[in-house]
């Protein structure tokens, strides 16, 4: 029975709760006694049970949500994977929680992380990896892969996570889930621990794009809280599409045939879903984001540059540990010195320097520049097609382990994904199928990438609905090793 | 100063707004609070927390950036400028770096290089002997403060002295203080003057090495400061060597200077635009509200005083650029009691600044003599009703207990001495007791009158009318 409900789409489970089919609380119970079994390291914390005054009469009522510990939730534990935030109770709670629980739903756990949602494997976290559940001995993705690996290994129906270079896309894609990184503005950062703050974006990753609409239609909207944010004008439609008639998808040749480090698998899987689009009507042709390949470069600039500054706070001072010292510069140093990781002070030294004076123009300056281009063509591209497809991740999940020494294959992992939050652009991963790694072994799951302008959530979530039905990816993780 | 050289001096000013709220969250300003009562986990810079913009911050900085004759540039933008300090909860003050919301102005004659919105950070207090960071034992945040909004206005090196900085100075606070967008204290720090100073041989148009001058917490300071800076870099150049470019801490208690370790303020900042939030572009009709929301300014009122009015000049400058004194004069104008404006403006910048200096600073607002009082205090001056000696015994009574002026002088018996069969006999008697003076006067030394007429003056305890003594004296001497 329990595992029958944990098979449930949101949608699913959501319509049964409301016709009475299903009690709220056996749903909640269902997911809390999965959570807290948590095989993955998938879970922080896990709640006793459903938010009081929760499970209200929204269209999410009586649904758990897995949230990323980088959202702020008052008084419980949020540590953005930082032992730097270790033992913190935040004061408040953010507008993305909020805005779940005013559609009725309850938070069920926070979710593991890289530390401060830096990496792209989950190996960053202070607080020990997550397991991939289809291969416990291969890394889930990042930095939302504790999200990813929680609602692919059926520990919770939906979660939400933050996206700054791929970090909801890519877990998805590596735990063969949806991940939706929405329009730069599109969901409220206020309450959402900064990473890079002109690129990080809320957005949920679901078992299906059904799922991943009723979710970003309760997470979007202004909020007076934060300067940056706008919502979804004319919110978000439910998807209903079956065919991609009268849509144009173009591929762009530099995240696809022209790019470097494509596993075979991959490519393959990525193939036979263009064909698919044709199938269903598509029009396709190849097009150019002739500045993409430049993403990386300017992300790795952009990001740790807003980073370093985001992360002066965490000095001892007014909350999270504070290290002992003889003045208040050792205070400071030894408290960041124990408090943040590796990962963390290699972008905090990599910001700093390309912030300082001197050297602004030369990095900052220029990697904004190269942003704009970035944005530039993907406005090109859209003038011919309503959206382009490319491979979420250029590769299947990898081993725990095989790339932490060696950071720029790491970075290489964000290829695909990092260009659309540079141009603030909503994008999709959606599972497309299964392929080997290209060190052979078993099948894992690969990702599509869709991508479209700025607020086009809506008909983006409609084609994916479409494609999502023509490929029909219906494996289950097996989880082992 | 004097000799080769010319003074080139530029200010820096922060002007604590007088918002409801602070410049990018909900907590109240609020000024002598107990510590730490005006936070929210925004001011604190909580993880998670964002900055939302003040509107009624940028409507002030318009204001202000109006009456110092500024450009507003289409769009102003906020920057981060990053440095570590207890009281800066978030690592990074909130300000505006290359895109500022004024520029290119002109205020009495000084160059306005640019004005800028900023966070203000909060009070430290180091507790231990030095009363500075180093060698404290500890150190107390009060973050009520942090968060208030501050325009920073920098000058151009346009001020030749040190007194015209303080001039200058307190014509910007009186305007500042006309526009109703700041407290300007500057004991309490609604107000801080900071001074960029350097020497250049006179008729240079190249400018020397400049030194940065902090901590001037009054006018007075601000002008021996900067008088104690301009000495010392002048010795130091009569002497064949060079200033170097430092920043220094006036302290006021012995006018002595000393320049601050380099690691108070050798930053760099890493200024990067505030990606929090959006640029702002004034619209025409932000413009025109801050136009419209414009009282009339001191310098402004200065003319219509001499003007319209008919007030002297120094007068008008006196009264104008005092804000208080401004309020004061209109009041006891309004009053008038058959007092003319300019016997009015006499009696105010004169008497009353001195009497209130004297009976400690006493702000105008607050005086026990009311504008009405003074008004008709001036009024009976002017008609000869009490003489001016007189004028002066009420005005003190004033100060001192309030009260109506017609009362004190019936009950102190002030009363100009009508009676000219009286005021004969007194004078009679004064030629007779000065009978020197006397002689000196028939033979022609009009000077000599004054010994008279002060024997008179005695004797009537100020009650006479100068001019009428003056005629009986010389008719009594033949003197013309
Ligand atoms: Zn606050």
């Amino acid at each position: 029975m329990a595992s029958e409900l944990l098979e449930l789409t949101v949608a699913r489970a959501a319509e049964r709760i409301r016709s009475g089919e299903l009690s709220a609380g056996e749903y909640f119970d269902a997911y809390r006694e999965a959570a807290a079994g948590d095989p993955l390291n998938a879970f922080l914390w896990t709640a006793e049970g459903p938010d009081e005054g929760g499970a209200g009469e929204g269209e999410l009522s009586g649904i758990p949500v897995a949230v990323k510990d980088i959202f702020c939730t008052e008084g419980v534990a949020t540590t953005a994977g930082s032992r730097i935030l270790e033992g913190y109770l935040p004061p408040y709670t953010s507008t993305a929680v909020k805005a779940l629980r005013e559609a009725g739903a309850s938070v069920l756990g926070k979710t593991n992380m890289d530390e401060f949602a830096m990496g792209s494997s989950n190996e960053n976290s202070a607080f020990g990896p997550v397991k991939n559940p289809w291969d416990h001995a291969r890394v889930p993705g990042g930095s939302s892969g504790g999200s990813a690996a929680a609602v692919a290994g059926r520990l919770a129906p939906c979660a939400i996570g933050t996206d700054t270079g791929g970090s909801i896309r890519q877990p998805a894609a590596l735990c063969g889930i949806v991940g939706m990184k929405p329009t730069y503005g599109a969901v409220s950062r206020y309450g959402e621990i900064a990473f890079a703050s002109s690129l990080d974006q809320c957005g949920p990753l679901t078992r299906d794009v059904t799922d991943c609409a009723l979710i970003l239609r309760a997470l979007e909207g202004r909020d007076p809280m934060d300067a940056t944010s706008v919502g979804i004008e004319g919110g978000v439609e439910l998807p209903s599409r079956e065919d991609l008639k009268g849509l144009r998808f173009g591929i762009p040749r530099e995240l696809a045939s022209d790019a470097e480090g494509i596993e075979r698998g991959v490519r393959g899987v990525f193939e036979s879903t263009v064909e698919l689009i044709e199938r269903l009507g598509g029009e396709l042709a190849e097009t150019e984001l002739p500045h993409a390949p430049h993403g990386i470069s300017a992300y790795y600039v952009l990001a740790p540059a807003e980073a370093s500054s985001n992360l002066a706070r965490y000095d001892g001072v007014r909350f999270g540990p504070r290290a002992d010292g003889d003045d208040l510069t050792e205070m400071y140093e030894r408290t960041r010195h124990d408090g943040f990781g590796d990962e963390v002070k290699r972008r905090i030294m990599l910001g700093t320097y390309a912030l300082s004076s001197g050297y602004y123009d030369a990095y900052y300056g220029r990697a904004q520049r190269v942003r704009t281009k970035i944005a530039e063509d993907f406005a090109r591209a859209f003038e011919s097609f309503d959206f382009v497809v490319t491979p979420t991740s250029p590769t299947v999940a990898f081993e725990l382990g095989a790339r932490t020494d060696d950071p720029l294959a790491m970075y290489m992992s964000d290829y695909c994904t990092v260009p659309m939050p540079l141009a603030g652009i909503p994008a999709i991963s959606i599972p497309a199928g299964l392929a080997e790694p290209d060190g052979g072994g078993p099948e894992l799951p690969v990702g599509l990438q869709i991508a479209g302008p700025a607020f086009s959530e809506s008909g983006m979530l409609d084609a994916a609905h479409a494609l999502e039905r023509a490929i029909g990816f219906d494996s289950v993780p097996g989880g082992g090793s | 100063m004097s000799g080769a050289y010319e003074a080139v001096i530029g200010l820096e000013i922060h002007v604590q707004l007088s918002t409801r709220t602070k410049m990018f969250c909900g907590c109240e300003l609020s000024f002598g609070d107990e510590p730490n009562v005006h936070t929210c986990p925004v001011c604190l810079g909580h993880p998670g927390t964002l900055p939302t913009l003040n509107e009624q911050a940028i409507h002030y900085a318009l204001m202000i950036a109006a009456a110092l004759g500024c450009e507003v540039p289409p769009l102003n933008e906020f920057a981060r400028k990053n440095y570590f300090y207890p009281d800066l909860p978030k690592g990074y003050q909130i300000s505006q770096f290359d895109k500022p919301i004024a520029v290119g102005g002109s205020f009495a004659d000084v160059g306005i290089t640019r004005a800028h919105l900023e966070e203000d950070a909060a009070k430290l207090t180091h507790v231990g002997a030095s009363g500075r960071i180093h060698g404290s034992g500890h150190s107390l945040v009060d973050f009520n403060r942090g968060g208030t909004p501050l325009v920073e206005i920098v000058t151009e090196p346009d001020i030749r002295s040190a007194a015209q900085a303080r001039e200058w100075a307190q014509l910007l606070r009186a305007t500042i203080r006309q526009l109703g967008v700041s407290d300007v204290n500057m004991e309490e720090g609604s107000l801080r003057a900071d001074g960029n100073i350097s020497l250049r041989p006179e008729g240079s148009e190249e400018l020397g090495v400049k030194t940065e001058l902090k901590n001037m917490n009054s006018f007075r300071f601000l002008e021996r400061g900067i008088e104690a800076e301009l000495e010392r870099q002048r010795e130091i150049l009569e002497s064949g060597e060079a200033v170097v470019q430092q920043t220094l801490h006036f302290h006021p208690e012995d006018g002595s200077l000393t320049p601050l370790r380099s690691k108070e303020y050798a930053h760099d900042y890493r200024y990067f635009p505030e990606p929090d939030l959006v640029p702002v572009a004034p619209t025409e009709a932000m413009l025109a509200a801050a136009r419209e929301a414009m009282p009339e300014l001191p310098l402004a009122r200065r003319d219509r005083y001499i003007e319209q009015v008919g007030i002297p000049a120094e007068a008008a400058a006196t009264l104008a650029f005092q804000a208080e004194y401004a309020e004061f004069f209109e009041r006891a104008l309004e009053a008038g009691d058959g007092a003319s404006a300019k016997a009015i403006a006499n009696w105010v910048t004169g008497e009353l600044v001195a009497a209130l200096r004297d009976a400690g600073d006493v702000d105008p607002g607050d005086s026990k003599a009311t504008p009405e009082a003074v008004a008709a205090l001036a009024g009976m001056v002017e008609s000869k009703a009490i003489s001016h000696g007189s004028g002066k015994r009420v005005l003190s009574k004033l100060v001192a207990d309030g009260g109506d002026p017609a009362a004190i002088v019936e009950a102190e018996g002030l009363g100009q001495i009508s009676d000219s069969g009286e005021l004969e006999k007194i004078v009679d008697a004064a030629i007779e007791a000065e009978p020197e003076a006397a002689e000196q006067v028939r033979q022609g030394n009009q000077k000599a009158i004054g010994r008279i007429m002060g024997f008179v003056m005695k004797e009537t305890q100020g009650r006479a009318d100068g001019g009428a003594v003056q005629k009986l004296i010389r008719g009594r001497l033949g003197a013309g």
